[in-house]
Protein backbone atom coordinates (compact mmCIF):
# COMPACT_ATOMS: atom_id res chain seq x y z
CA UNK A 1 0.00 0.00 0.00
CA UNK A 2 1.37 3.58 -0.59
CA UNK A 3 -0.63 6.26 1.11
CA UNK A 4 -0.42 9.93 0.37
CA UNK A 5 -1.22 11.62 3.38
CA UNK A 6 -2.02 15.95 2.92
CA UNK A 7 -1.88 17.73 6.12
CA UNK A 8 -2.09 21.57 7.05
CA UNK A 9 -0.64 23.81 9.57
CA UNK A 10 -3.36 26.23 11.44
CA UNK A 11 -3.45 28.33 14.40
CA UNK A 12 -5.03 27.23 17.43
CA UNK A 13 -8.10 29.37 17.97
CA UNK A 14 -10.24 27.57 20.29
CA UNK A 15 -9.57 30.17 23.59
CA UNK A 16 -8.20 32.89 21.63
CA UNK A 17 -9.39 35.91 20.71
CA UNK A 18 -8.95 36.05 17.20
CA UNK A 19 -8.52 39.71 15.89
CA UNK A 20 -9.12 41.01 12.07
CA UNK A 21 -5.71 42.79 10.13
CA UNK A 22 -6.60 45.93 9.36
CA UNK A 23 -6.73 44.95 5.41
CA UNK A 24 -10.05 43.21 6.57
CA UNK A 25 -8.86 39.95 4.39
CA UNK A 26 -6.55 38.31 6.80
CA UNK A 27 -6.61 37.18 10.47
CA UNK A 28 -3.70 38.24 12.64
CA UNK A 29 -2.26 35.15 13.44
CA UNK A 30 1.50 36.59 15.45
CA UNK A 31 -0.01 35.87 18.42
CA UNK A 32 -1.30 31.89 17.68
CA UNK A 33 0.34 28.52 18.34
CA UNK A 34 0.18 26.57 15.19
CA UNK A 35 -0.33 22.88 14.67
CA UNK A 36 -1.46 20.11 12.51
CA UNK A 37 -5.10 20.23 11.70
CA UNK A 38 -7.25 18.13 14.14
CA UNK A 39 -8.54 15.95 11.28
CA UNK A 40 -5.67 15.43 9.78
CA UNK A 41 -3.80 14.67 13.07
CA UNK A 42 -6.42 11.32 12.62
CA UNK A 43 -5.30 11.07 8.90
CA UNK A 44 -1.66 10.51 9.62
CA UNK A 45 -1.87 8.14 12.23
CA UNK A 46 -4.81 6.36 9.81
CA UNK A 47 -1.89 5.89 7.05
CA UNK A 48 0.73 4.84 9.58
CA UNK A 49 -1.80 1.81 11.46
CA UNK A 50 -2.31 0.85 7.53
CA UNK A 51 1.01 0.66 7.11
CA UNK A 52 1.70 -1.02 9.55
CA UNK A 53 -0.99 -3.52 9.07
CA UNK A 54 -0.29 -3.92 5.31
CA UNK A 55 3.22 -2.77 4.67
CA UNK A 56 4.04 0.06 1.80
CA UNK A 57 4.75 3.33 2.11
CA UNK A 58 3.42 6.53 3.40
CA UNK A 59 4.31 10.12 1.68
CA UNK A 60 3.43 13.46 3.55
CA UNK A 61 1.85 16.73 1.33
CA UNK A 62 1.84 19.88 3.23
CA UNK A 63 1.22 23.64 1.71
CA UNK A 64 2.66 25.61 4.28
CA UNK A 65 5.42 27.72 5.32
CA UNK A 66 8.98 26.74 6.86
CA UNK A 67 7.86 26.82 10.51
CA UNK A 68 5.39 23.94 9.31
CA UNK A 69 8.59 21.68 9.01
CA UNK A 70 7.98 21.18 12.74
CA UNK A 71 4.54 19.58 11.90
CA UNK A 72 6.03 17.62 9.13
CA UNK A 73 8.87 16.10 10.93
CA UNK A 74 6.71 15.05 13.78
CA UNK A 75 4.30 13.16 11.01
CA UNK A 76 7.63 11.64 9.59
CA UNK A 77 8.67 10.79 13.50
CA UNK A 78 5.20 8.86 13.67
CA UNK A 79 5.89 6.71 11.07
CA UNK A 80 5.83 8.68 7.50
CA UNK A 81 8.16 7.70 5.24
CA UNK A 82 9.21 11.24 3.11
CA UNK A 83 7.65 14.89 3.02
CA UNK A 84 6.93 17.10 0.58
CA UNK A 85 6.06 20.56 1.35
CA UNK A 86 5.13 23.28 -0.98
CA UNK A 87 5.39 26.71 -0.33
CA UNK A 88 4.44 29.66 -2.96
CA UNK A 89 2.74 32.81 -2.16
CA UNK A 90 1.23 32.78 -5.73
CA UNK A 91 -1.38 30.43 -4.92
CA UNK A 92 -4.83 32.05 -3.73
CA UNK A 93 -5.27 29.49 -0.30
CA UNK A 94 -8.90 31.11 0.46
CA UNK A 95 -10.26 28.84 -2.24
CA UNK A 96 -10.24 25.29 -1.19
CA UNK A 97 -10.51 24.35 -5.34
CA UNK A 98 -7.10 25.75 -6.18
CA UNK A 99 -5.53 24.28 -3.20
CA UNK A 100 -6.85 20.77 -4.55
CA UNK A 101 -5.09 21.86 -7.76
CA UNK A 102 -1.37 22.24 -6.53
CA UNK A 103 -1.91 19.00 -4.08
CA UNK A 104 -2.95 17.25 -7.49
CA UNK A 105 -0.37 19.66 -9.32
CA UNK A 106 2.23 17.93 -6.46
CA UNK A 107 1.46 13.92 -6.73
CA UNK A 108 0.26 13.69 -10.14
CA UNK A 109 3.97 11.62 -11.20
CA UNK A 110 3.17 9.37 -7.74
CA UNK A 111 1.89 6.00 -7.88
CA UNK A 112 -0.85 5.63 -4.90
CA UNK A 113 -3.30 3.35 -3.36
CA UNK A 114 -4.77 5.60 -0.67
CA UNK A 115 -5.00 9.75 -0.28
CA UNK A 116 -6.07 10.70 2.78
CA UNK A 117 -6.81 13.70 4.56
CA UNK A 118 -8.69 15.49 7.05
CA UNK A 119 -11.75 16.12 6.36
CA UNK A 120 -12.35 19.76 7.67
CA UNK A 121 -9.50 22.33 8.56
CA UNK A 122 -10.27 24.50 11.87
CA UNK A 123 -9.65 27.43 10.57
CA UNK A 124 -11.63 28.06 7.41
CA UNK A 125 -13.72 24.58 7.45
CA UNK A 126 -14.72 24.65 3.67
CA UNK A 127 -14.73 20.72 3.66
CA UNK A 128 -14.09 20.43 0.39
CA UNK A 129 -10.27 19.48 -0.51
CA UNK A 130 -10.11 16.24 -0.18
CA UNK A 131 -13.31 15.79 -2.41
CA UNK A 132 -12.02 18.40 -4.82
CA UNK A 133 -8.34 16.67 -4.50
CA UNK A 134 -10.02 12.98 -6.01
CA UNK A 135 -12.04 14.79 -9.03
CA UNK A 136 -8.57 16.44 -10.16
CA UNK A 137 -6.55 13.34 -9.40
CA UNK A 138 -9.28 11.19 -11.02
CA UNK A 139 -10.34 8.56 -8.50
CA UNK A 140 -12.86 7.92 -6.21
CA UNK A 141 -13.69 9.08 -3.01
CA UNK A 142 -15.52 9.17 0.05
CA UNK A 143 -15.51 11.92 2.71
CA UNK A 144 -16.36 12.31 6.79
CA UNK A 145 -14.74 8.49 7.16
CA UNK A 146 -14.55 7.04 10.45
CA UNK A 147 -13.40 3.38 9.77
CA UNK A 148 -11.63 1.89 7.08
CA UNK A 149 -11.26 -1.65 5.97
CA UNK A 150 -8.41 -2.34 3.26
CA UNK A 151 -10.14 -5.33 1.29
CA UNK A 152 -7.78 -6.44 -2.01
CA UNK A 153 -7.89 -3.49 -4.72
CA UNK A 154 -10.98 -2.20 -2.62
CA UNK A 155 -11.31 -0.03 0.63
CA UNK A 156 -14.44 0.07 2.44
CA UNK A 157 -15.30 3.18 4.23
CA UNK A 158 -17.79 4.42 6.73
CA UNK A 159 -18.76 7.38 6.39
CA UNK A 160 -20.27 9.67 9.47
CA UNK A 161 -23.78 10.62 8.39
CA UNK A 162 -25.83 12.60 11.30
CA UNK A 163 -27.32 11.49 14.36
CA UNK A 164 -24.83 8.38 14.67
CA UNK A 165 -25.39 6.52 11.90
CA UNK A 166 -22.97 5.60 9.59
CA UNK A 167 -23.07 4.68 5.78
CA UNK A 168 -20.76 1.87 4.59
CA UNK A 169 -19.36 2.25 1.05
CA UNK A 170 -17.55 0.20 -1.30
CA UNK A 171 -14.74 2.11 -3.29
CA UNK A 172 -11.76 0.31 -5.70
CA UNK A 173 -8.60 1.65 -5.28
CA UNK A 174 -7.25 3.89 -5.99
CA UNK A 175 -9.28 6.39 -4.05
CA UNK A 176 -9.18 9.49 -1.69
CA UNK A 177 -11.08 9.15 1.99
CA UNK A 178 -11.20 12.11 3.92
CA UNK A 179 -10.95 11.38 7.52
CA UNK A 180 -13.04 12.62 10.33
CA UNK A 181 -11.91 12.94 13.91
CA UNK A 182 -12.40 10.25 16.59
CA UNK A 183 -11.34 7.43 13.88
CA UNK A 184 -8.65 6.43 15.50
CA UNK A 185 -6.27 7.59 18.90
CA UNK A 186 -3.14 9.53 17.10
CA UNK A 187 0.02 8.27 19.06
CA UNK A 188 2.77 10.41 20.80
CA UNK A 189 6.16 10.28 18.25
CA UNK A 190 8.44 8.40 20.16
CA UNK A 191 11.77 9.39 20.81
CA UNK A 192 13.44 6.80 18.42
CA UNK A 193 10.84 8.25 15.81
CA UNK A 194 11.78 11.80 15.87
CA UNK A 195 15.64 11.04 15.87
CA UNK A 196 14.67 9.02 12.71
CA UNK A 197 12.90 11.47 11.13
CA UNK A 198 15.53 14.17 10.66
CA UNK A 199 17.33 11.58 8.40
CA UNK A 200 14.02 11.57 6.50
CA UNK A 201 13.58 13.34 3.18
CA UNK A 202 11.62 16.63 3.30
CA UNK A 203 11.68 18.49 0.18
CA UNK A 204 10.52 22.08 -0.66
CA UNK A 205 8.67 22.70 -3.86
CA UNK A 206 7.40 25.90 -5.53
CA UNK A 207 4.90 25.92 -8.27
CA UNK A 208 7.35 26.54 -11.01
CA UNK A 209 9.75 23.03 -9.28
CA UNK A 210 6.25 20.98 -10.11
CA UNK A 211 5.59 22.44 -13.33
CA UNK A 212 1.91 24.20 -11.68
CA UNK A 213 1.13 27.44 -13.85
CA UNK A 214 0.57 29.71 -11.42
CA UNK A 215 -2.06 31.61 -13.90
CA UNK A 216 -4.00 28.08 -12.62
CA UNK A 217 -4.18 28.52 -8.93
CA UNK A 218 -3.66 32.03 -8.10
CA UNK A 219 -6.25 34.90 -7.38
CA UNK A 220 -6.73 35.24 -10.96
CA UNK A 221 -7.86 31.77 -11.11
CA UNK A 222 -10.32 31.16 -8.40
CA UNK A 223 -13.47 32.07 -8.85
CA UNK A 224 -14.62 33.81 -5.92
CA UNK A 225 -13.07 36.83 -4.19
CA UNK A 226 -12.79 36.74 -0.21
CA UNK A 227 -14.00 40.03 -0.30
CA UNK A 228 -13.95 41.39 3.66
CA UNK A 229 -13.39 39.41 7.51
CA UNK A 230 -15.31 40.80 10.26
CA UNK A 231 -15.92 39.84 13.89
CA UNK A 232 -19.52 38.34 13.99
CA UNK A 233 -21.42 40.60 16.42
CA UNK A 234 -22.36 37.73 19.26
CA UNK A 235 -25.75 38.47 20.66
CA UNK A 236 -25.86 37.24 24.19
CA UNK A 237 -29.10 37.13 26.05
CA UNK A 238 -26.81 35.28 28.93
CA UNK A 239 -26.80 37.07 32.27
CA UNK A 240 -23.10 36.93 33.12
CA UNK A 241 -21.85 35.85 36.96
CA UNK A 242 -19.19 37.86 38.07
CA UNK A 243 -17.10 37.52 41.09
CA UNK A 244 -14.33 35.35 42.57
CA UNK A 245 -14.64 31.92 41.25
CA UNK A 246 -16.00 31.03 44.48
CA UNK A 247 -18.19 33.65 44.51
CA UNK A 248 -19.85 32.75 40.93
CA UNK A 249 -20.51 29.36 42.01
CA UNK A 250 -22.34 30.41 44.93
CA UNK A 251 -24.43 32.85 43.16
CA UNK A 252 -24.71 29.84 40.41
CA UNK A 253 -25.75 27.36 43.07
CA UNK A 254 -28.69 29.73 44.15
CA UNK A 255 -30.17 30.15 40.50
CA UNK A 256 -30.11 26.87 40.36
CA UNK A 257 -31.59 26.23 43.72
CA UNK A 258 -33.94 29.00 43.72
CA UNK A 259 -35.16 28.51 40.05
CA UNK A 260 -36.22 24.77 40.70
CA UNK A 261 -33.85 23.72 38.03
CA UNK A 262 -31.98 20.75 40.40
CA UNK B 1 -32.93 33.52 -16.41
CA UNK B 2 -31.70 33.36 -12.68
CA UNK B 3 -33.23 29.88 -11.64
CA UNK B 4 -32.03 28.48 -8.34
CA UNK B 5 -31.65 24.23 -8.38
CA UNK B 6 -32.38 23.34 -5.22
CA UNK B 7 -31.43 19.39 -4.26
CA UNK B 8 -33.48 18.68 -1.77
CA UNK B 9 -32.27 15.97 1.29
CA UNK B 10 -33.53 13.20 2.86
CA UNK B 11 -32.47 10.08 4.07
CA UNK B 12 -34.85 6.89 5.26
CA UNK B 13 -38.07 7.83 3.82
CA UNK B 14 -37.69 11.33 5.22
CA UNK B 15 -36.80 14.98 4.08
CA UNK B 16 -34.23 16.19 5.99
CA UNK B 17 -34.67 19.74 7.92
CA UNK B 18 -32.23 21.16 5.89
CA UNK B 19 -34.48 20.85 2.72
CA UNK B 20 -37.06 23.52 4.12
CA UNK B 21 -34.20 25.32 5.77
CA UNK B 22 -32.78 26.21 1.90
CA UNK B 23 -36.73 26.99 1.89
CA UNK B 24 -35.98 30.43 3.25
CA UNK B 25 -32.64 31.48 1.19
CA UNK B 26 -33.70 30.16 -2.27
CA UNK B 27 -36.74 31.92 -3.22
CA UNK B 28 -35.50 35.67 -2.27
CA UNK B 29 -31.93 35.00 -4.64
CA UNK B 30 -34.12 33.82 -7.32
CA UNK B 31 -36.89 36.58 -7.39
CA UNK B 32 -33.59 38.79 -7.05
CA UNK B 33 -31.49 37.10 -10.28
CA UNK B 34 -35.01 37.52 -12.14
CA UNK B 35 -35.61 33.62 -12.08
CA UNK B 36 -37.52 30.81 -9.65
CA UNK B 37 -36.84 27.92 -8.01
CA UNK B 38 -36.62 24.25 -8.61
CA UNK B 39 -36.63 21.61 -5.89
CA UNK B 40 -35.02 18.30 -7.40
CA UNK B 41 -35.84 15.44 -5.90
CA UNK B 42 -33.13 12.24 -6.63
CA UNK B 43 -34.29 9.38 -5.23
CA UNK B 44 -36.81 6.11 -5.45
CA UNK B 45 -40.31 6.12 -4.15
CA UNK B 46 -40.57 9.58 -3.26
CA UNK B 47 -44.17 10.67 -3.86
CA UNK B 48 -45.05 11.78 -0.34
CA UNK B 49 -41.62 13.95 -0.30
CA UNK B 50 -42.48 15.75 -3.57
CA UNK B 51 -46.21 16.61 -2.20
CA UNK B 52 -44.60 17.95 0.70
CA UNK B 53 -42.05 20.12 -0.80
CA UNK B 54 -44.22 21.68 -3.81
CA UNK B 55 -46.62 23.25 -0.56
CA UNK B 56 -43.54 25.72 -0.44
CA UNK B 57 -44.71 26.76 -3.55
CA UNK B 58 -41.90 26.22 -5.98
CA UNK B 59 -41.77 23.54 -8.69
CA UNK B 60 -41.01 20.07 -7.85
CA UNK B 61 -39.25 18.17 -10.06
CA UNK B 62 -38.87 14.55 -9.42
CA UNK B 63 -35.84 11.35 -10.73
CA UNK B 64 -37.60 8.50 -9.56
CA UNK B 65 -35.65 5.51 -10.19
CA UNK B 66 -34.26 2.48 -7.85
CA UNK B 67 -31.33 2.87 -8.73
CA UNK B 68 -30.92 6.05 -6.28
CA UNK B 69 -32.44 4.14 -3.49
CA UNK B 70 -29.22 5.39 -1.69
CA UNK B 71 -27.22 7.97 -1.95
CA UNK B 72 -24.22 7.63 -3.70
CA UNK B 73 -21.79 10.89 -4.64
CA UNK B 74 -20.48 9.57 -7.91
CA UNK B 75 -24.37 9.18 -9.25
CA UNK B 76 -25.69 12.48 -7.77
CA UNK B 77 -22.50 13.82 -9.61
CA UNK B 78 -23.37 12.42 -12.71
CA UNK B 79 -26.91 13.44 -12.45
CA UNK B 80 -26.28 17.43 -11.63
CA UNK B 81 -23.40 17.46 -14.08
CA UNK B 82 -26.13 16.60 -17.26
CA UNK B 83 -28.49 18.57 -15.28
CA UNK B 84 -26.53 21.86 -15.09
CA UNK B 85 -25.63 21.12 -18.68
CA UNK B 86 -29.34 20.86 -19.76
CA UNK B 87 -30.94 23.33 -17.47
CA UNK B 88 -28.30 25.92 -16.97
CA UNK B 89 -29.32 27.23 -13.73
CA UNK B 90 -27.61 30.51 -12.30
CA UNK B 91 -27.50 28.92 -8.83
CA UNK B 92 -27.15 25.34 -7.74
CA UNK B 93 -27.57 24.52 -3.98
CA UNK B 94 -27.75 22.18 -1.58
CA UNK B 95 -26.76 21.22 1.99
CA UNK B 96 -23.77 21.40 3.54
CA UNK B 97 -24.16 18.11 4.63
CA UNK B 98 -22.12 14.65 4.86
CA UNK B 99 -24.01 14.33 1.25
CA UNK B 100 -23.68 17.77 0.36
CA UNK B 101 -20.11 17.72 1.16
CA UNK B 102 -19.62 14.35 -0.58
CA UNK B 103 -20.18 15.37 -4.09
CA UNK B 104 -20.47 19.35 -4.36
CA UNK B 105 -16.68 19.96 -4.58
CA UNK B 106 -15.83 17.06 -7.05
CA UNK B 107 -18.72 18.80 -9.25
CA UNK B 108 -17.42 21.89 -9.18
CA UNK B 109 -14.00 20.66 -10.72
CA UNK B 110 -15.39 18.54 -13.16
CA UNK B 111 -17.56 21.49 -14.18
CA UNK B 112 -15.12 24.65 -13.75
CA UNK B 113 -17.54 26.21 -11.83
CA UNK B 114 -16.92 28.34 -8.38
CA UNK B 115 -18.05 26.82 -5.09
CA UNK B 116 -18.72 28.49 -1.86
CA UNK B 117 -19.55 26.02 0.95
CA UNK B 118 -21.24 26.32 4.04
CA UNK B 119 -22.90 29.67 3.93
CA UNK B 120 -24.77 30.87 6.64
CA UNK B 121 -26.30 33.48 3.97
CA UNK B 122 -26.65 34.49 -0.03
CA UNK B 123 -27.71 37.37 -1.61
CA UNK B 124 -27.56 38.94 -5.19
CA UNK B 125 -26.43 42.51 -5.01
CA UNK B 126 -25.99 44.62 -8.13
CA UNK B 127 -25.36 41.97 -10.22
CA UNK B 128 -22.76 39.63 -7.57
CA UNK B 129 -23.67 36.93 -5.97
CA UNK B 130 -22.54 37.17 -2.55
CA UNK B 131 -22.16 34.38 0.19
CA UNK B 132 -21.55 34.61 4.24
CA UNK B 133 -19.46 32.06 5.93
CA UNK B 134 -18.05 31.71 9.04
CA UNK B 135 -14.39 30.66 9.91
CA UNK B 136 -12.39 29.71 12.80
CA UNK B 137 -15.14 27.73 14.34
CA UNK B 138 -17.52 30.99 13.95
CA UNK B 139 -15.38 33.61 15.84
CA UNK B 140 -14.92 35.51 12.30
CA UNK B 141 -17.39 35.94 9.33
CA UNK B 142 -16.23 35.91 5.55
CA UNK B 143 -18.49 38.01 2.88
CA UNK B 144 -17.14 35.81 -0.54
CA UNK B 145 -18.28 37.02 -3.48
CA UNK B 146 -19.08 34.96 -6.73
CA UNK B 147 -16.91 35.84 -9.89
CA UNK B 148 -19.46 35.79 -12.81
CA UNK B 149 -19.66 32.04 -13.89
CA UNK B 150 -22.51 30.22 -15.52
CA UNK B 151 -23.73 28.60 -12.48
CA UNK B 152 -22.93 29.00 -9.11
CA UNK B 153 -22.69 26.49 -6.54
CA UNK B 154 -23.16 26.85 -2.90
CA UNK B 155 -23.73 24.31 0.11
CA UNK B 156 -25.60 25.56 3.23
CA UNK B 157 -24.79 25.37 6.74
CA UNK B 158 -27.43 23.20 9.18
CA UNK B 159 -29.78 25.27 11.01
CA UNK B 160 -28.40 28.37 9.90
CA UNK B 161 -31.94 30.06 9.27
CA UNK B 162 -35.22 29.40 10.37
CA UNK B 163 -37.37 27.02 7.87
CA UNK B 164 -40.34 28.86 7.03
CA UNK B 165 -43.93 27.76 6.86
CA UNK B 166 -45.35 26.41 3.93
CA UNK B 167 -46.45 29.46 1.11
CA UNK B 168 -48.39 28.27 -1.68
CA UNK B 169 -49.00 25.34 -3.72
CA UNK B 170 -46.54 24.52 -6.30
CA UNK B 171 -46.12 21.93 -8.80
CA UNK B 172 -44.68 18.34 -9.29
CA UNK B 173 -43.29 16.71 -12.36
CA UNK B 174 -41.64 13.49 -13.36
CA UNK B 175 -38.51 14.06 -15.26
CA UNK B 176 -36.07 11.60 -16.81
CA UNK B 177 -32.72 10.80 -15.09
CA UNK B 178 -30.02 11.64 -17.02
CA UNK B 179 -27.99 8.91 -15.80
CA UNK B 180 -28.50 5.57 -17.47
CA UNK B 181 -25.73 2.96 -16.63
CA UNK B 182 -24.70 1.73 -12.80
CA UNK B 183 -21.63 2.24 -11.45
CA UNK B 184 -19.29 -0.37 -9.72
CA UNK B 185 -16.39 1.83 -8.70
CA UNK B 186 -18.53 3.03 -5.33
CA UNK B 187 -20.83 0.78 -3.64
CA UNK B 188 -23.30 1.97 -1.34
CA UNK B 189 -22.91 -1.36 1.26
CA UNK B 190 -25.61 -0.66 4.11
CA UNK B 191 -26.57 1.76 6.85
CA UNK B 192 -24.82 0.99 10.90
CA UNK B 193 -27.38 2.46 13.32
CA UNK B 194 -26.06 4.70 16.05
CA UNK B 195 -24.99 2.25 19.00
CA UNK B 196 -27.19 1.89 21.97
CA UNK B 197 -25.55 2.91 25.40
CA UNK B 198 -26.38 2.61 29.07
CA UNK B 199 -28.07 6.26 29.25
CA UNK B 200 -30.38 7.79 26.52
CA UNK B 201 -29.22 11.16 26.94
CA UNK B 202 -32.02 12.41 24.45
CA UNK B 203 -34.38 11.84 27.33
CA UNK B 204 -31.87 13.59 29.88
CA UNK B 205 -33.61 15.93 32.65
CA UNK B 206 -29.99 17.41 33.43
CA UNK B 207 -27.31 16.98 31.34
CA UNK B 208 -23.58 18.19 32.26
CA UNK B 209 -21.80 18.46 29.09
CA UNK B 210 -18.11 18.60 28.80
CA UNK B 211 -15.56 19.62 26.48
CA UNK B 212 -12.00 19.94 25.04
CA UNK B 213 -11.78 22.24 28.29
CA UNK B 214 -11.55 19.30 30.42
CA UNK B 215 -7.91 18.63 29.07
CA UNK B 216 -7.32 14.95 30.49
CA UNK B 217 -9.36 12.12 31.16
CA UNK B 218 -8.15 12.30 35.03
CA UNK B 219 -10.65 14.99 35.27
CA UNK B 220 -13.60 13.36 34.65
CA UNK B 221 -14.21 12.61 38.41
CA UNK B 222 -14.99 15.85 39.06
CA UNK B 223 -17.60 16.09 37.19
CA UNK B 224 -19.36 12.46 37.90
CA UNK B 225 -19.34 13.56 41.06
CA UNK B 226 -21.22 16.96 40.28
CA UNK B 227 -23.59 14.76 38.23
CA UNK B 228 -23.93 12.38 41.02
CA UNK B 229 -25.39 15.22 43.33
CA UNK B 230 -27.95 16.68 41.22
CA UNK B 231 -29.67 13.63 39.09
CA UNK B 232 -28.08 14.71 36.02
CA UNK B 233 -26.70 12.53 32.98
CA UNK B 234 -23.61 13.21 31.64
CA UNK B 235 -22.73 14.20 27.95
CA UNK B 236 -20.06 15.40 25.91
CA UNK B 237 -18.69 17.65 22.58
CA UNK B 238 -16.87 16.15 19.68
CA UNK B 239 -13.85 16.51 21.41
CA UNK B 240 -14.30 15.03 24.59
CA UNK B 241 -15.70 12.07 22.29
CA UNK B 242 -12.64 11.58 20.46
CA UNK B 243 -10.81 12.13 22.85
CA UNK B 244 -12.46 8.74 24.84
CA UNK B 245 -13.56 10.63 27.74
CA UNK B 246 -17.40 10.09 26.99
CA UNK B 247 -18.80 6.84 25.23
CA UNK B 248 -19.76 8.03 21.58
CA UNK B 249 -23.48 7.43 22.19
CA UNK B 250 -23.12 10.49 24.65
CA UNK B 251 -22.25 13.25 21.78
CA UNK B 252 -24.28 16.44 21.43
CA UNK B 253 -24.51 17.81 18.31
CA UNK B 254 -25.13 17.42 14.14
CA UNK B 255 -23.21 13.90 13.96
CA UNK B 256 -24.28 13.08 18.21
CA UNK B 257 -27.65 13.23 19.32
CA UNK B 258 -29.96 16.39 19.49
CA UNK B 259 -30.93 16.81 22.93
CA UNK B 260 -33.83 18.81 25.14
CA UNK B 261 -33.02 18.52 28.77
CA UNK B 262 -34.64 20.89 31.35
CA UNK B 263 -31.40 22.48 32.23
CA UNK B 264 -28.42 21.79 29.99
CA UNK B 265 -24.49 22.61 32.01
CA UNK B 266 -21.75 23.26 28.87
CA UNK B 267 -18.22 22.63 30.44
CA UNK B 268 -15.57 23.59 29.00
CA UNK B 269 -18.01 23.76 25.79
CA UNK B 270 -16.52 26.72 22.81
CA UNK B 271 -19.78 25.85 21.20
CA UNK B 272 -19.19 25.12 17.53
CA UNK B 273 -22.43 25.19 15.60
CA UNK B 274 -22.50 21.42 15.00
CA UNK B 275 -22.50 21.25 18.69
CA UNK B 276 -25.07 23.89 19.50
CA UNK B 277 -27.15 22.58 16.94
CA UNK B 278 -27.90 19.65 19.29
CA UNK B 279 -28.20 21.25 22.38
CA UNK B 280 -30.03 24.53 21.45
CA UNK B 281 -33.83 22.82 22.56
CA UNK B 282 -32.58 22.83 25.94
CA UNK B 283 -34.97 25.22 28.12
CA UNK B 284 -31.86 26.71 30.47
CA UNK B 285 -28.40 26.73 29.67
CA UNK B 286 -25.52 27.24 31.70
CA UNK B 287 -22.34 27.58 30.32
CA UNK B 288 -18.57 27.77 32.13
CA UNK B 289 -15.36 28.41 29.79
CA UNK B 290 -12.42 30.55 30.42
CA UNK B 291 -12.40 32.17 27.11
CA UNK B 292 -14.52 35.11 26.78
CA UNK B 293 -15.20 34.78 22.92
CA UNK B 294 -16.36 31.48 23.25
CA UNK B 295 -20.21 31.25 21.16
CA UNK B 296 -21.59 29.13 23.60
CA UNK B 297 -22.14 31.97 25.45
CA UNK B 298 -24.45 33.00 22.49
CA UNK B 299 -26.97 30.65 23.29
CA UNK B 300 -26.37 30.51 27.34
CA UNK B 301 -28.94 31.61 29.95
CA UNK B 302 -26.34 32.32 32.84
CA UNK B 303 -22.52 32.47 31.65
CA UNK B 304 -19.53 31.92 33.60
CA UNK B 305 -16.68 33.29 32.46
CA UNK B 306 -13.62 31.45 34.17
CA UNK B 307 -11.55 27.87 34.97
CA UNK B 308 -13.99 25.63 34.96
CA UNK B 309 -11.65 23.63 37.55
CA UNK B 310 -11.71 26.64 40.12
CA UNK B 311 -15.73 27.01 39.75
CA UNK B 312 -16.98 23.45 39.57
CA UNK B 313 -15.70 21.82 43.23
CA UNK B 314 -17.38 25.24 44.76
CA UNK B 315 -20.30 24.82 42.88
CA UNK B 316 -20.68 20.95 44.37
CA UNK B 317 -19.93 22.50 48.03
CA UNK B 318 -22.89 25.31 47.24
CA UNK B 319 -25.03 22.82 46.05
CA UNK B 320 -24.55 20.66 48.86
CA UNK B 321 -25.31 23.21 51.35
CA UNK B 322 -28.36 24.67 49.90
CA UNK B 323 -30.47 21.38 48.73
CA UNK B 324 -28.56 20.03 52.23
Amino acid sequence: MKTIVCIKYVPDTSEAEVKVNPDGKTVDNSRFSYDINDADNYAVEESVLIKEDKGGEVDVVSIGPKKSDVMIRMALAKGCDRAKRIEDERIADHDPLMVAKVLAGAIKSEEFDLIMTGCMANDDGHMSTGVALAEEVGVNHASMVKKVEVLDGKVKAHRELEGGLMEVVELELPAVLTIQTGINEPRYAPIRGIRQAQKKELSVAGLDDLSIDPAEVGAEASQVVLENLYIPEVESAAEFIEGEPEEKAEKLASILVKGGLV
Amino acid sequence: MGNVLLLAEHRQGALRDITFEMMAIAPKVAEDMGGEVTALLIGSGMDDMAKKLSEYGVKVQVIDDPVFENFNAEKYQKVLSALIDEKKPAVLMTGQTAQGVDFMPALAVEKKLPLVAEAVGLEYVDGTLKATRQMYSGKVSASVAFKPAETYLVTIREGAVEAPEPAAAGSVEKIDSPFKEDITYRKFVEYIEAEVGDVDITQSEILIAVGRGLKEDKNMPLIEELAQGIKADVAGSRAATDAGWIPHDRQVGTSGKTVKPKLYLAMGISGAFQHVAGMKGAKTVVAINKDPEAPIFAVADYAIVDDMFKVVPALQEKLKELKG
